[in-house]
């Protein structure tokens, strides 16, 4: 997914002198094309997160288009009052690249996981947020966050999945994307959980259960007219996210929910608030927590069922 | 070039407007202000390349001031320069005016990046410096710090950066008053030897008096202090410059003047203005 994220963008940094490629320190081999392509537009600032951010503000106060690179935690937690102040006060048009949505670096442990992000860049005035689940929406995401205003956090996940048909599926960043239509309920998911959602979608047909699959893939600015139309059908409603449960795509959606006057079936389906110290790779993790095809439809289905 | 004379009754001045935005918002900083009155004074008054009538000029210098909680310094050099106007200065820390106490990049007239987070300046400085030489900007980036900034990583792995690429459009002035905000810095922190420090990370560097117009100005006058290396001066200040009874005072970190001590303050200043 990253690799074909920046492969696009080196595409278009051929033709755009203006756009600059900083990493902490991180991505190996995924910025290749980019330093073949044009060497001076790429910049590996060293293991150094805050200094990363500052300096993409004030290349951008100097009218450069900043891509800033390194793994989630280490840059929007690390580097987090630098992106407040630094890009998002100034409102700035740098892109923070985050790799390893949830539990993608699965092994890799606690400190390397991305589940606190997406409440984090959400909360901060300024700052939107999109979460491409496939290799070819990253691509159209890559494209669209180029002459992107002010702030914008990519969220990056899981490596190798593919959309149906190799096509991408998101249009415009802040409008959702309808995957299927379903008159039983509707399943709002954003980045990994997209095709979980679509899978868990299968196994309750089995069922009888007609669900319809949403992409939320921005998660601000939220696609809230979307939500207050699912609203007004008055079906349940679900949101799948890895990420915490608290303050992600459930808790955004639950907001608008509840003051809309929502009196359907909602849940919030993510990362439960603390982890149990069970280690395994992503897929391992995903089941343990509950995120799986399996147990997501199976989810569903105790709560549709109450 | 302004002269030295010029400059002086300059910093005495901008001495009597800090003192009087202070009394009259009963606000902070005094201390922190007058340390780097004379250095503000010699950067906007013949130290940097800047034009008030264009503030957006593409080869301007650029300056930060990374010590946001002295902002009254600024905004009265501001003043001074022409960069914004007594209106604008009367609207300083009163509700629904133009100015708050840590500069504000919205408030454009002449304030290039809004600061107030201590250790965020630097690394802002060098993004703008590596900007500017790709795009063989001939213009500087200053950044004046607290010397409590140093305690900050972010600083440290910006000097690195700078240090590494060569930064010599990058100048990075310490106001070296060695007060921080809850004791000396010797026991708070000990920063020295800081210029062998700086030296030990591929800066050039030149220490100070930062209260000596003739030093300020010589100094800023011979960047870069060596080609394809960053600049630092560290100026030798004092918390409290100016005025006996503040100097060295930690109490005029927080203080306000009271009637009586606001006249005393005065009555110091139009004694050095004279």
């Amino acid at each position: 997914m990253r690799k074909a994220f920046y492969d696009r963008l080196a595409g278009l940094a051929a033709s755009d002198k203006n756009l600059y490629f900083l990493t902490a320190n991180l991505g190996y081999k995924f910025f290749d094309d980019i330093r073949a392509k044009c060497p001076g537009q790429f910049l590996d600032v060293g293991v150094a997160e805050q200094n990363m951010i500052g300096l993409a503000a004030g290349m951008s106060l100097c009218g450069k288009s900043v891509f800033c690179y390194s793994i989630i935690p280490f840059l929007t937690m690390r580097a987090c009052e630098q992106v407040r102040m630094d890009v998002c006060y100034h409102n700035l048009p740098v892109k923070l690249v985050g790799m390893g949505a949830g539990f993608t670096y699965g092994q890799e442990g606690f400190s390397h996981f991305g589940i606190e992000d997406m409440a984090v860049m959400r909360a901060i005035p300024n700052m939107c947020v999109i979460a491409p689940d496939t290799i070819e929406n990253a691509v159209r995401v890559a494209e669209l966050s180029v002459n992107f205003p002010g702030p914008l956090y990519i969220r990056l996940g899981r490596a190798g999945v593919h959309s149906p048909d190799r096509k991408a599926t998101i249009r415009a960043i802040g409008k959702a994307s309808v995957l299927r239509k379903g008159s039983d309920c509707t399943l709002i998911a954003i980045g990994n959980m997209v095709p979980v959602a679509c899978a868990a979608a299968d196994i309750l047909s089995a069922s009888g259960i007609k669900a319809g699959v949403v992409n939320m893939h921005t998660l601000k600015p939220l696609d809230t007219t979307f939500i207050r139309t699912s609203a007004r059908s008055g079906r349940p409603i679900f949101t799948l996210e890895e990420h915490s449960i608290i303050g992600g795509l459930g808790s955004a959606v639950a907001e608008t929910l509840a003051e809309s006057g929502f009196k359907g079936r909602f849940m919030r389906i993510g990362i439960p608030e603390k982890l149990d110290g069970t280690i395994g790779d992503a897929d391992y993790l995903c089941a343990h927590y509950g995120l799986s095809p399996d147990k997501t439809a199976r989810r569903i289905l105790k709560a549709l069922r109450k | 070039m302004p002269s030295i004379a010029l400059l002086e009754k300059m910093s005495s001045g901008v001495r009597k407007d800090v003192l009087d935005l202070i009394c009259r918002t009963k606000g902070p900083h005094i201390g922190p202000c007058y340390s780097c009155v004379d250095l503000l004074v010699g950067l906007y008054f013949g130290g940097m390349r800047i034009d008030p009538r264009k503030p957006a000029s593409p080869d301007r210098d650029r300056f930060i001031f990374s010590k946001g909680h002295a902002s009254p310094a600024l905004y009265a050099v501001l003043n001074r320069r022409g960069f914004i106007s007594d209106k604008d200065l009367a609207g300083f820390a009163v509700n629904g005016g133009t100015f708050q106490q840590h500069p504000d990049i919205c408030v454009k007239k002449g304030i290039e990046v809004s600061t107030g987070s201590l250790g965020h300046g630097l690394p802002v400085g060098a993004g703008m410096a590596y900007a500017l030489r790709k795009d063989k900007n001939p213009a500087h980036v200053f950044v004046l710090i607290s010397d409590g900034e140093l305690d900050e990583g972010s600083t440290w792995e910006a000097v690195l950066f700078a240090g590494h690429h060569k930064l010599d459009n990058l100048v990075l002035i310490v106001d070296y008053n060695r007060m921080h905000a809850m004791g000396p810095s010797k026991e708070t922190l000990d920063l020295d030897p800081l210029a062998d420090k700086f030296r030990a990370f591929k800066w050039s560097v030149r220490s100070i008096d930062g209260h000596s117009s003739r030093d300020i100005g010589s100094t800023l006058r011979s960047l870069p202090f060596r080609k394809n290396t960053p600049s630092v001066v560290l100026a030798d200040t004092v918390k409290g410059k100016g005025v006996s009874f503040m100097e060295n005072s930690l109490h005029w970190h927080y203080a306000c003047p009271c009637p009586e001590e606001r006249a005393q303050a005065c009555q110091e200043i139009g004694e050095r203005r004279k």
